[in-house]
């Protein structure tokens, strides 16, 4: 039976425009807009969604970098608004994050080690030999040698990069990893080493994945739920083979539509998007979608679609479906 | 008939250190490109794939060179050229569209300007008639209301706009080929759908041929009627796309194709061992042969030949070869 590890409910997260010393608000981003998934132990949740639709803005809240609006997000039973001192610390070092790009991630002028070493000796009380060890451990986890560790950044290859920030996302034992994009800047063949040193890594410590991406078919090749995002709020949620199978939001539609074929005779339904991701400052009224949506109706622009439950584990705010 | 554009074993190599460092990013390709052809060079980066692009239109970093080969546009010999010869040929008869539109749009100058500019210089449009192809352009381009969006500057539009306005400006000076390197990476993906449909509409109505730079297999799976595939510098296998996906010749087609996640599916992907070589210090025989699962004892020291396979495909690899020469 799936446990849940990380449950996430109506959670918003509105940023001020325009606020200044003397000025007021003029109005609000909404980019994070109640949303609400559930993250279970040793599983992947992906998130799909374009850029702008509040994807990172989901990470940041669960990483407790930005402070939520209102909402909640529960880590192992206990709403982290409520952590402080120590148990923050704690709540921290537990949930990791591995970024997009790992060139910037990684500090240039510590050796590898340090980079690793150093949540460590932030989290626990541990000897010097003991840290080293334990980096060894980890560099060997991620099928990196143990003796790179007294090597710089700017002596590894894009994936090795990727590898080491996956290696200090581990460090502290962490039972969440954050991971935002971690493949895109990456080429072709060393994507499928991190994808697959992720899904080991995955089997063999249980650690539970919030894997955020644009690209659908990594993602629901790594994730058992994919949810889609789209302008502040999540559309579709589903088991991911099932999403696959039928997707039924039409922007889930489009999105698969305009995912590359594998191959030249690959069927695809051509849904075409009219029209770019409206900006989250003025979003439309209603439905998000309806002025892109291939199947809208008159009620679309004026009520907002509900995130119903359509068949066990699949829910989608469509009013199609209603 | 000649093809419209004829490489041979053109070789681009970047020099360093005072010559003491030699980067082989392009080292001995052949390909030839038929009028609205669409053609597609992928590889993973560093392959070689840009500097071919630079190469076709002379547009190299100083520290390249053009060591040997030659390419020419209908029979005529583009190396031969003067740079400012080649300034005729360049939006005139092959444009460019490259990754990052806010980098090839000048923040300056109106969207006007730049759209006008190569109409006006390549084909004397002046005037009103002016006025009307730069708006005939930017509605091709699915530019609404292109009268107001004129006169807008790069600054006021959305990433997928702004490739627009690149592809606009790529066809104002009517040209043959248009070499497209990388244009959706920086996109999202339902405006790269946008994109390529649009590019493909425009080349059924012009019938432009194109050079499809990427590293997408999706991409090509999509875009292109022939693909070429590069590794270190050179091509490895060329052949029809079906013929790419249906029937890959040579091992590191294969192994890239294995290494894709599919949609719907967890089959376990392939990741090739190792990396791509560093291309000043090439693998000896076949550079691909330490990634290679079926390298064999002649792939480390001799490096094997543009293979004919059959259908216009060739493979450059020992396999192939030594199997025709078994019988």
């Amino acid at each position: 039976m799936a446990e849940p590890l990380l449950e996430v409910r109506d959670l918003k997260k509105h940023f001020a425009v325009g606020s200044s010393l003397l000025g007021g608000v003029q109005g609000w981003v909404k980019a994070v807009d109640g949303i609400s998934f559930t993250v279970n132990r040793g599983e992947t949740l992906g998130l799909v969604g374009e850029s702008g639709c509040g994807k990172t803005t989901t990470a940041k809240l669960v990483l407790a970098a930005e402070e939520v609006t209102s909402g909640t997000i529960a880590f192992e039973g206990r709403d982290i608004a409520t952590l402080r001192g120590k148990d923050l610390a704690n709540y921290r070092s537990r949930v990791q994050v591995v970024f997009q790009d790992p060139y910037s991630s990684l500090s240039p002028r510590m050796r590898v080690g340090d980079i690793i070493g150093e949540p460590i000796e932030a989290h626990e009380r541990l000897s010097r030999r003991e840290v080293q060890s334990r980096v060894g451990e980890l560099l060997d986890l991620v099928g990196l040698r143990p003796d790179v560790a007294r090597l710089f950044p700017h002596e590894f290859s894009g994936g090795q990069r990727q590898r080491l920030a996956i290696a200090r996302a581990l460090s502290t034992n962490a039972r969440l990893i954050v991971l935002d994009e971690p493949v895109s800047a990456l080429d072709v063949s060393i994507r499928a080493h991190i994808i697959s040193l992720l899904e080991e890594i995955q089997a063999r410590l249980a650690v539970s994945y919030l894997f955020i991406a644009h690209d659908l078919a990594a993602v629901t090749h790594l994730s058992q739920q994919t949810a889609v995002m789209y302008l502040g709020k999540l559309v579709e949620v589903a088991n991911s083979l099932e999403l696959c199978a039928t997707p039924l939001h039409p922007y889930t539609k489009a999105l698969f539509a305009a995912s590359l074929p594998s191959h030249p005779d690959e069927p695809r339904e051509e849904i075409v998007l009219s029209g770019e991701v409206p900006s989250a400052l003025n979003p439309p009224s209603g439905c998000h979608f309806h002025p892109r949506c291939p199947f809208v109706m008159p009620r679309c622009s004026e009520q907002e679609p509900e995130l119903v439950e359509l068949s066990p584990g699949h829910r989608v705010a469509c009013h199609l479906y209603d | 008939m000649p093809p419209l554009l004829r490489v041979t074993d053109l070789k681009t190599h970047y020099f360093g250190f005072g010559g003491t460092r030699v980067v082989k990013a392009v080292d001995g390709i052949s390909f030839s490109l038929d009028a609205g052809e669409t053609f597609g060079l992928v590889g993973e980066s560093g392959c070689g794939k840009t500097t071919t692009c630079h190469a076709l239109v002379r547009l190299l970093a100083p520290s390249a060179r053009i060591v040997s080969g030659s390419i020419e546009l209908e029979g005529e010999d583009l190396l031969g050229k003067s740079q400012h010869e080649m300034r005729e040929i360049r939006g005139r008869r092959i444009a460019t569209i490259l990754q990052d539109p806010m980098a090839s749009l000048d923040p300056l100058f109106s969207i006007y300007d730049q759209v006008a500019e190569p109409a006006y210089y390549h084909r004397a449009f002046r005037g009103q008639k002016l006025r009307q192809r730069v708006k005939e352009l930017l509605t091709g381009v699915r530019i609404p209301s292109p009268e107001v969006r004129m006169k807008n500057f790069p600054h006021q539009l959305s990433g997928g706009m702004r490739q627009r306005i690149v592809g606009a400006i790529a066809q104002a000076g009517g040209p043959q080929i248009i070499i497209a390197d990388e244009p959706t990476t920086n996109l999202d993906v339902t405006i790269q759908l946008q994109y390529l449909n649009l590019l493909r509409d425009l080349q059924r109505a012009s019938g432009v041929a194109l050079i499809f730079v990427t590293h997408n297999l999706g991409i090509v799976a999509k875009m292109c009627d022939r693909v070429a595939v590069m590794y270190a510098g050179k091509i490895v296998e060329m052949q029809s796309v079906r013929g790419l996906f249906y029937d890959p010749k040579h091992p590191y087609t294969k192994a890239l194709l294995d290494s894709i996640p599919k949609l719907g599916t967890r089959q376990p992907l392939y990741a090739i061992p190792g990396q791509p070589p560093d291309l000043s210090d090439l693998p000896t025989g076949c550079s691909f042969h330490p990634r290679c699962a079926r390298a064999m004892e002649r792939c480390r020291t001799e490096e094997p030949w543009e293979h004919p396979m059959g259908n216009g495909a060739t493979a450059r690899c020992w396999l192939p070869i030594e199997e025709a020469t078994r019988g």
